[in-house]
């Protein structure tokens, strides 16, 4: 019998602490210990992405981490993209340029691209689909998505322009289910 | 309101606007319901031991050292099925299949053991624990080996039965002959050609590979005596009829629930041993059980798609016209035939071969083969085969061009159906509502300027030190959709209408169910804009839901693209009942007859009177407060769609290649995609669908495979070798559009999406082939994957001279 | 999909993780970036009883000019090589071998080190390293000693950092003026590990080359020199009369495996057409 670890991570913004095993993988520490099932699981070697997090200011494949080596770090999930209930430009872009259909691969796009724009804030489609190269989609192509991330870029730069951020908020009509 | 009609109907935000996504919010969120996302009090998780090798007799099964771990529960094997007669299982091709392997394994990674254990961590160290003893068998994975006379013999159970459900069986591991149209016609116009030309198209095994794999979670609740089962499935209908059938459990008592589902493609039509295990489990624990497959499992053993091993014929005059097709085909459906089509159609739709052209003499025979691989055969967005017979008829249209020295486009024109033939009788029987082909492919042709194409095409093929080989594939395709009429498709006996319940609140917002079940496709939008323009209710205010067998009206599912052709008319018929009782209603409340009564866009006008008018919420509220004499209150309807016919959306494909002469990589330069399905309900919607399916098709084309060594060991099966492209590779689509609406569907929509996978996977093959064409190379078998093109290349190509 | 059981050690120093080694023997694997090893592990075929973490030893990370090398710490990752200033200006073959393997997600935990001490033949930095004659050094219990890259690679998965030994840093030269390089590489998609790959650095004087590397990737058990490509450069002007000789060379010099990606003839055409490619660049470049 190994011997379980106590790790602290703040997730989300939130600070938790639990023992886990080693072994644990950090995507089904979130899912199963954290009910976090945002983030999804695609396959077993490390290909497809879906898992993708953002660990201390890094896209990486929650897959392809333990738990443990989480210990004092900062990680963000999909759950944690929008503030307080207003969605992130990623996600808004995701929906106005019809960048998802299953939604599968969806939370790992995001987050990937959530990091991209924060690395490179104005990618030519190149950049974006070299920069999205770790997430498969399978349904639609990545030809919206693309544009998807380049309508958030652009938004993205607008609320940078002008930090009066409820004005292009205001300006994208909300997500109605 | 009383805004002018035009701004009314686009607050319908209803049918034909690229109206933006109900179902998004949740996705974007991370707040989807997926079955690995249920947890439910008390659950247990399923692992599967499976077997390492292809073809073996089982000689013991130790489940001791397992059983030991802490935290496992059981360990199943068949012996502990049987008593339950649920070790083997019927397939929905008739054929039986082995829910768990009994005494013998037939294809590598069969399931032989389940383990239940606490969490999935416990079950993983459990079935590494199980050992298994194994015989070897010498297995066959090459079906034409297969049909050998001293060839293994694979399936013990089905020794000495020389008749199988769809007729004589001629060899041990035979499964059906098939055949259609007319051989002596045929026969008749070969004997008389001018020109004949035949070619051999072996289509390669693939798998579907949604990102999602399958899995269910099984909850018996043993005080209630009631099964629900969530569940990843295409079909959660008939899975319900299936599992009570199997189970005993009165389908009264058994609810089935497909949640958000992260992709189908075919792959989840099918009820696979992992699911019975689970709902025996839990039936035997008393707990829900949850399973999972993992990646490898998934491309290892569901539903693969084609391995069709096809040859094909034209016989034609000298001047190009096709007089008579001839098709044979040997199909390898693996270990047990459980293919998923309509029961009549073993072969499913796969006589819609003679494609878009007026052939007057044709005919098709299949063979099923058994082979030591996982079962399966349709899926991944074929329409039963249409994949196949599109393939085969827009391969053989280029042989023939090549013989003939003819353009690929002139000669499709010269044998198109015409417009003014419709609706046509194919020589297989089918009739085709409407089409008009030509216009298709001139509009095409016109877009990408054909003639300039070709000319380049002419100039790089005189310049001996190009770096490339410049190839342009056309497909000219028509698809056959929409199953079915019950009178010719039923699944297990299940006749394949579908239906749509539509209820409309006192408030004026709606719910509607239907028989269907989205996995990506947008139907709580696009359903929703049906009924939005039907009943002049916004769709923002109709609720569709799908998937609960306990609330959703029967339907057969999604796949085959048969949600609109089949759903979709349900949805408008039911609505159109609501509407005929609405106007009832209004009648009675502006007190004139429903004969002065005329519709615009939300509301009843009285005729000649534009202030006299009750919108639809006026008649929902009506109708629930007190409505007319002899009407009952409330305002719902159901209707179940019988379909008189199939659909038959067409299009015209054209792709424009460039080959790397030094590595035999291949880049897609263009790719131009017009489609015709009908009526057009979200454009938005069905471009993004076209862009996928492109992308898949694409993926066949260029780089998917599942190659099996000789022992049957199925060599990358893992997302490092299967060819999923990532955004670097695919190629950047254009789409295009004519509408022929269809003459028999109440919205006049046939159905899209399978559309952008059948055609563009032979429009590659043919690019790819053109290429080579004026070095006598006249066909290329997939995958076209640089090292194939590049063992082409040394065959047939002089080096470039190193500069 | 789930690993075996195993103890975890997060050692916060090359000393302490040497120990550790030391103390727990054959048992202990290291994990580096993981992106080789966690995988093997998910799929049950590494079973380790002990892994020890190197992600929280400081002094493995890093990359300084010193005493007229670059060192690079073991640790750092490909994504922390492509954004290096320093790598851009005086060994750019790093960043742009770098930017060719893997994924964006991957390049962020994957390590040069780890990519290096695998002994994979599919990796790509061996290669890189052999061409540029780089310079590893070895942490263990008997002290530090450092390994010419090319007695570094003994076979598949054997390297010459012995078990309880920690490949600390990776020396390399800085270039010298009139130094150009390139890395092609021709792979079935992006993540792909090499179909054939070749690395190529070319030092150019007057016209005329003076000093000549070419290493090849998953072409053979290891990565490979490819001596008789080298002597065919040295001394040319144009290269492009070398071109050819080259890549005959490095088509005599492999002994691929075959696999999914190609036969040994298609890998052996292919070490021939991006030696070709890898030539012409690393040639062009040096006047730049």
């Amino acid at each position: 019998m190994t011997t379980k670890k106590r790790i602290s991570v703040e997730i989300n913004g939130r600070s938790v602490e639990r023992e886990v095993e080693p072994r644990m993988l950090l995507v089904h520490f979130l899912r199963e210990e954290l009910s976090l099932t945002g983030t999804h699981i695609g396959c077993e070697t490390s290909h497809c992405g879906a898992c993708t997090v953002d660990i201390d200011g890094s896209s990486v494949k929650s897959c392809t981490h333990l738990a443990v080596q989480c210990d004092g770090a900062e990680v963000l999930t999909v759950e944690g993209l929008a503030d307080r209930g207003t969605l992130h430009a990623v996600q808004q872009g995701f929906y106005q340029e019809h960048g998802l259909q299953c939604g599968f691969c969806t939370p790992g796009m995001l987050v990937r691209a959530y990091r991209l724009l924060q690395e490179n804030p104005d990618p030519t489609e190149d950049e974006i689909r070299t920069g999205m190269s770790g997430n498969l989609c399978r349904c639609t192509g990545y030809q919206n998505i693309v544009k998807a991330v380049r309508w958030a870029a652009d938004t993205l730069k607008a609320q940078a322009a002008a930090p009066n951020a409820s004005a292009a908020a205001a300006a994208a009509p909300a997500v109605t289910a | 309101m009383n805004a002018p009609a035009n701004e009314r109907e686009r607050a319908l935000m209803g049918m034909g606007e690229s109206r933006l996504r109900k179902e998004d919010a949740r996705f974007i969120q991370g707040k989807g319901n997926y079955v690995d996302d249920i947890k439910m009090p008390g659950m247990l998780h399923m692992d599967i031991v499976r077997s390492p090798l292809a073809h073996a007799r089982i000689k013991s099964i130790d489940k001791s050292a397992a059983l030991a771990i802490p935290g496992v529960h059981a360990v199943l094997t068949a012996d502990d099925l049987k008593p339950l007669k649920l070790h083997w299982m019927p397939t929905l091709a008739g054929d039986v299949q082995a829910v768990l392997a009994d005494e013998k394994v037939h294809f590598q990674m069969q399931e032989v053991a389940i383990v239940i254990a606490d969490d999935r961590y416990i079950a993983a160290d459990a079935v590494e624990a199980v050992m298994v003893e194994y015989e070897e068998l010498e297995p066959v994975v090459d079906p034409h080996a297969a049909l050998l006379p001293g060839a293994p013999v694979i399936r013990d159970d089905l020794a000495g039965k020389t008749e199988g459900v769809h007729g004589a069986r001629v060899h041990h591991n035979h499964v059906f002959r098939w055949e259609a149209g007319d051989s002596a016609a045929a026969d008749a116009a070969f004997a008389t050609a001018e020109v004949t030309v035949k070619q051999d198209l072996p289509y390669p095994r693939v798998h579907p590979c949604p990102l999602e794999t399958c899995g269910c979670v099984a909850a018996f609740d043993p005080i209630r005596g009631e099964l629900t089962t969530y569940i990843t499935s295409q079909a959660p209908h008939v899975v319900r009829t299936v599992v009570s059938m199997l189970s005993g459990i009165p389908e009264s008592k058994v609810r089935i629930v497909s949640p958000d589902i992260g992709g189908g493609f075919g792959n989840k039509v099918g009820i696979y041993p992992g699911y019975v295990c689970a709902i025996v489990a839990s039936i035997v624990l008393g707990r829900p059980v949850k399973w999972v497959e993992d990646r490898i499992e998934n491309i290892s053993t569901t539903a693969f798609a084609r391995d069709y091993h096809m040859t094909g014929e034209l016989a034609a005059t000298a001047d190009g016209r096709i007089t008579g097709l001839r098709v044979n085909v040997i199909a390898d459906h693996g270990a047990f035939d459980a293919c998923a089509d309509p029961s009549k159609y073993p072969a499913g739709l796969f006589h819609i071969c003679t494609g878009s052209y007026d052939i007057p003499a044709a005919h098709a025979r299949v063979d099923g083969v058994y082979t030591n691989k996982a079962p399966g055969g349709v899926s991944y967005r074929c329409s039963f085969r249409v994949t196949e017979a599109v393939y085969l008829i827009e391969r053989m249209v280029d042989v023939l061009a090549q013989k003939l020295g003819m353009d690929k486009a002139e000669i499709r024109m010269r044998n198109f159906i015409r417009k003014e033939q419709f609706p046509y009788r194919s020589a297989f029987g089918w009739e085709y509502d409407s089409g008009d082909y030509h216009a298709a492919l001139e509009k095409v042709m016109g877009a990408v300027n054909y003639r300039e194409l070709r000319a380049e095409q002419a100039t790089r093929r005189a310049d001996p030190d190009s770096p490339t080989l410049m190839g342009i594939g056309i497909v000219t395709f028509t698809e056959i959709v929409g199953a079915g009429p019950s009178k010719m498709c039923d699944i297990l006996g299940v006749g394949m209408f579908d239906s749509c319940e539509i209820r409309v609140h006192p408030t004026g917002s709606a719910i509607a169910r239907m028989g269907t079940i989205t996995q990506g496709q947008g139907h709580q939008t696009t359903y929703a804009q049906i009924i939005a323009t039907e009943l002049g209710i916004s769709s923002e205010e109709i609720q569709v839901e799908e998937g609960d067998t306990s609330t959703a009206p029967y339907g057969l599912g999604t796949y085959g693209s048969r949600s609109t052709p089949v759903a979709g008319a349900a949805i408008a018929l039911a609505a159109r009942k609501i509407h005929a009782k609405a106007k009832k209603i209004a009648a009675h409340l502006l007190e004139v007859g429903e004969n002065d009564l005329e519709w615009e866009v939300d509301r009843f006008k009285v005729r000649g009177d534009d202030a006299k008018f009750k919108t639809m919420k006026d008649v929902a509220w009506a109708a629930y407060r007190q409505p007319p004499a002899g009407l009952e209150p409330g305002l719902e309807a159901v209707h179940y769609y019988d379909p008189p016919n199939f659909t038959y959306p067409f299009g015209a494909y054209l792709c424009v290649v460039d080959i790397d002469r030094a590595t035999g990589e291949t880049k897609v330069r263009r790719f131009y995609a017009l489609d015709d399905c009908g009526t057009r309900i979200n454009p938005m919607i069905i471009e993004g669908q076209i862009h996928g399916g492109l992308t898949e098709g694409f993926a066949v084309a260029m780089g998917q495979q599942m190659p099996y060594d000789a022992q049957g060991n199925l060599l990358g099966n893992t997302l490092m070798d299967y060819f999923l492209p990532t955004a670097v590779e695919t190629p950047k689509w254009e789409t295009d559009f004519t509408v022929t609406p269809s003459p028999h569907h109440p919205l006049g929509a046939k159905g899209v999406a399978e559309s952008p996978h059948v055609g563009s996977i032979p429009c590659f093959t043919n690019a790819v082939v053109d290429a080579f064409a004026h070095l006598g190379v006249t066909h290329m078998t997939m995958p076209h994957n640089a090292w194939r093109v590049w063992q082409q290349l040394q065959q047939v190509d002089r080096p470039v001279e190193p500069r | 999909m789930i690993p075996p059981s195993f103890d975890y050690h997060a050692p916060s120093s090359l000393p302490e993780a040497i120990a550790l080694l030391a103390d727990l023997g054959d048992d202990a694997k290291l994990l580096a970036g993981g992106h080789s090893l966690l995988p093997m592990m998910k799929l049950r075929f590494a079973a380790p009883a002990h892994l020890v973490d190197l992600n929280r030893i400081d002094e493995l990370r890093g990359i300084r000019e010193e005493g007229g090398e670059v060192v690079i710490g073991a640790m750092t990752r490909e994504n922390e090589l492509i954004g290096s200033a320093l790598l851009a200006a005086k060994v750019p073959l790093l960043v742009e071998a770098a930017r060719q393997i893997a994924d964006p997600q991957v390049r962020n935990r994957g390590t040069i080190g780890g990519d290096i001490a695998h002994g994979d033949p599919g990796n790509d930095h061996p290669a890189i390293a052999l061409a540029l004659d780089a310079r590893l050094v070895l942490a263990g219990p008997r002290g530090t000693r450092t390994v010419a890259a090319a007695d570094f690679f003994h076979g598949t998965y054997v390297t010459e950092c012995a078990a309880d030994e920690i490949l600390a840093q990776i020396r390399v030269t800085p270039f010298a003026p009139g130094t150009g390089s390139a890395y092609a590489k021709l792979k079935r998609k992006t993540g792909d590990w090499a179909t054939a790959a070749t690395a190529v650095v070319l030092r150019m004087a007057g016209g005329v080359v003076v000093e000549a590397r070419v290493a090849l990737t998953n072409l053979a058990p290891t990565a490979i020199r490819v001596p008789a490509a080298e002597a065919a450069l040295v001394g040319t002007a144009p290269v492009a009369t070398a071109v050819e000789a080259a890549a005959q060379a490095a088509m005599a010099a492999c002994d691929p495996a075959e696999d999914l990606r190609g036969d040994a003839e298609y890998k052996r055409a292919m070490a021939g057409e991006m030696t070709r490619r890898a030539v012409r660049l690393a040639a062009q470049r040096c006047s730049g």
